[in-house]
């Protein structure tokens, strides 16, 4: 599928493994942190105007509302060069969203598209069957010069997903589940697409996670074919179908992972890297407590994930010795949130709920850890230092296990809330 | 050109947030960045790393976040060059977009300890790891990605092919 999308975007009838090629982009992304570093080199390239206003997202939200003078400075510079080069798809706060949540929602992706976006996650849109990979500022400002980046066509592995999913088992914990199995340079440099009946089990927010999560894996990418809800989820967004590739017969994959979803079982990952997996009756039974919850971020902020919590969170409180941190991951996700009355729920659990940002995820802003604490969070690294102190921990899990450990206080899935309840 | 320094020896997967920390990234200045550069791995590189010196280090370096900050701290701190097992593949990217040069050879970083002498000549696809005694062939890097590195990165490149249309 990557290697279709790669030679129509090249000009080319077919492409193999290793060849460097130059597409042209539909969409480049770029953010508060990354675009400043952009503009700077798209300056330095004596480049005056933008190829096409059109193709460029421009989203406000790691360090946004501004935490500091010097990141409000830098959300200047950006907001700045929108506004010069007329910039379409600039979206301030209170308009925004945490990118990669954004941009499907805000139909600027389709099947078949090729997009960059300097932040690691971008490759989130392979959910729509697009391709889309993250790089750095300087070819964002390429791109943004010349609407055009290069590429070394990868190869792919193949991870057939068959069954459905049991309960409590989220697109979050087969991915966690996968990167379990090989490792966070598994995939490293290669496509991860995912095929099978089991695709057919899948909501679109599962999928977005799986493959938003790629980067974890190392993965170039992470495709799904566009399937009639694919399609159907770009066509009421995008108003238009796109072109939806599906793998040949006969492609070559350098593995093929057979993956009974039926058998994944909620799925936690253990600091301080991402394949550090044990399953959630592996975590119960160590009893870890946690000081803080977060659920949101560009991998679980949806408003499938905020459902889930909530049906979680409902009649009970997060314990007292933990705060929980909700973050909507757009606009539309918080307006959702309130129209649904889950919004309620979350605030009678005793959650702060937040405006949009990256925040705790990166260590922005928001929720910071300090020395020997620890979080369980629906985010996407765990690395030593990642939200905050180099001496605190995060735990990676999906949303129904954040809330969960939330109420109990230590690191649980639901089922573990129902039978404690029991047995008052 | 050859480039000569001293080794800084580390593991696997040495992720972007341990090379720049996502709270410093509220500038782009490579000199401030570089102030703050591997501070969540080990607090004295900056205090020690000195002009010319190398990184070595094992599988998947750069791994995590897309942040060009990384290469940029890296090659700011006066690091000549980045010897590893093998790269994650964005910081391999935006290593030879800001060109800093990078260099993939298992066998040198089995070898190499803290404070060996390294020298690499890119050119003629030689590493050295001067305290050892020791020659290492470098994989010669494809022609596109040479003519980027030689051009000084893809600012550079991009510039050129922006004046010729």
């Amino acid at each position: 599928m990557t290697q279709k999308i790669l030679a129509a975007h090249a000009g080319l009838q077919e492409v193999r493994a290793g060849q460097l090629i130059e597409c042209r982009i539909d969409l480049a992304l770029g953010n508060d942190i990354t675009a400043p570093l952009a503009i700077n080199e798209f300056e330095r390239m004596g480049a005056e105007k933008v190829f096409d206003r059109d193709r460029i997202a421009l989203v406000p939200d790691h360090f946004v509302p501004n935490k500091d003078i010097a990141s409000a400075a830098q959300a200047k510079q950006m907001r700045n060069f929108a506004h010069k080069h007329c910039i379409t798809h600039y979206f301030e706060l209170g308009r925004m969203g945490i990118e990669h949540a954004l941009l499907p929602e805000q139909g600027l992706v389709a099947p078949g598209d090729l997009i960059i976006g300097a932040d690691s996650h971008t490759c989130t849109y392979g959910a729509l069957g697009a391709f889309s990979t993250g790089v750095g500022s300087t070819d964002l400002a390429a791109a943004m010069a010349t609407g055009k980046a290069w590429f070394k066509v990868p190869p792919a592995i193949r991870f057939e997903l068959t069954g459905k999913p049991g309960p409590y088992v989220s697109g979050k914990d087969i991915i966690l589940h996968i990167i379990g199995m090989i490792g966070v340079d598994g995939a490293r440099y290669a496509s991860m697409e995912f095929t099978g009946e089991g695709i057919a089990e899948l909501t679109m927010e599962d999928r977005l996670c799986m493959a938003n999560m790629a980067i974890e894996a190392g993965a170039k990418n992470g495709i799904f074919p566009a399937d009639t809800l694919a399609t159907q989820y770009a066509l009421e967004r995008a108003h238009r179908p796109g072109t939806a590739y599906a793998a040949d017969e006969d492609a070559e994959y350098l593995e093929t992972h057979v993956i009974d979803l039926a058998k994944v079982p909620p799925t936690v990952s253990f600091p301080h890297l991402p394949d550090n997996t044990r399953t959630i009756r592996e975590a119960e039974a160590l009893r870890i407590t946690i000081d803080q919850a977060v659920i949101g971020s560009c991998t679980n902020g949806r408003i499938e994930d905020m459902r889930a919590a909530a049906a979680i969170l409902k009649g009970r409180k997060v314990h007292e010795n933990v705060r929980l941190i909700v973050i909507p991951a757009t606009q539309k996700i918080w307006q959702q949130c309130v129209h649904e009355g889950l919004m309620d729920i979350f605030v009678d659990a005793g959650a702060a709920v937040s405006t949009p940002p990256c925040g705790p995820c990166l260590g922005g802003h928001m929720g910071i850890l300090a020395e020997g604490e620890r979080a369980v969070a629906t985010t996407n690294r765990n690395f030593v230092g990642r939200m905050g102190h180099t001496k605190s921990e995060v735990y990676l899990a999906s949303p129904v296990v954040a809330a969960a450990s939330a109420v109990a206080g230590i690191i649980c899935g639901p089922e573990y809330l129902s039978k404690e309840g029991a047995a008052k | 050109m050859k480039l000569t320094g001293k080794a800084h020896v580390y593991g696997d997967h040495v992720d972007t947030d341990v090379i720049i920390p996502a709270r410093y990234l509220n500038t782009a200045d490579p000199v401030e960045l570089a102030k703050h550069c591997m501070v969540d791995i080990d607090g004295d590189f900056v205090s020690r790393a000195q002009e010319g010196d190398f990184i070595v280090a094992g599988r998947n370096f750069g791994c995590g976040s897309s942040r060009e900050h990384a290469p940029v701290a890296i090659k700011a701190s006066g690091i000549s060059c980045v010897v590893a097992e093998s790269f994650a593949r964005i910081f391999f990217r935006n290593a030879i977009n800001t060109s800093l040069p990078v260099i993939e050879c298992p066998d040198a970083v089995r070898d190499a300890r803290a404070g060996h002498g390294m020298e690499a000549d890119l050119k003629a696809g030689v590493l050295k790891n001067l305290t050892l005694g020791k020659t290492y062939t470098i994989e010669p890097l494809p022609p596109f990605i040479q003519e980027l590195i030689e051009a000084g990165g893809l600012v550079n490149y991009t510039r050129a092919h922006l004046e010729n249309n």
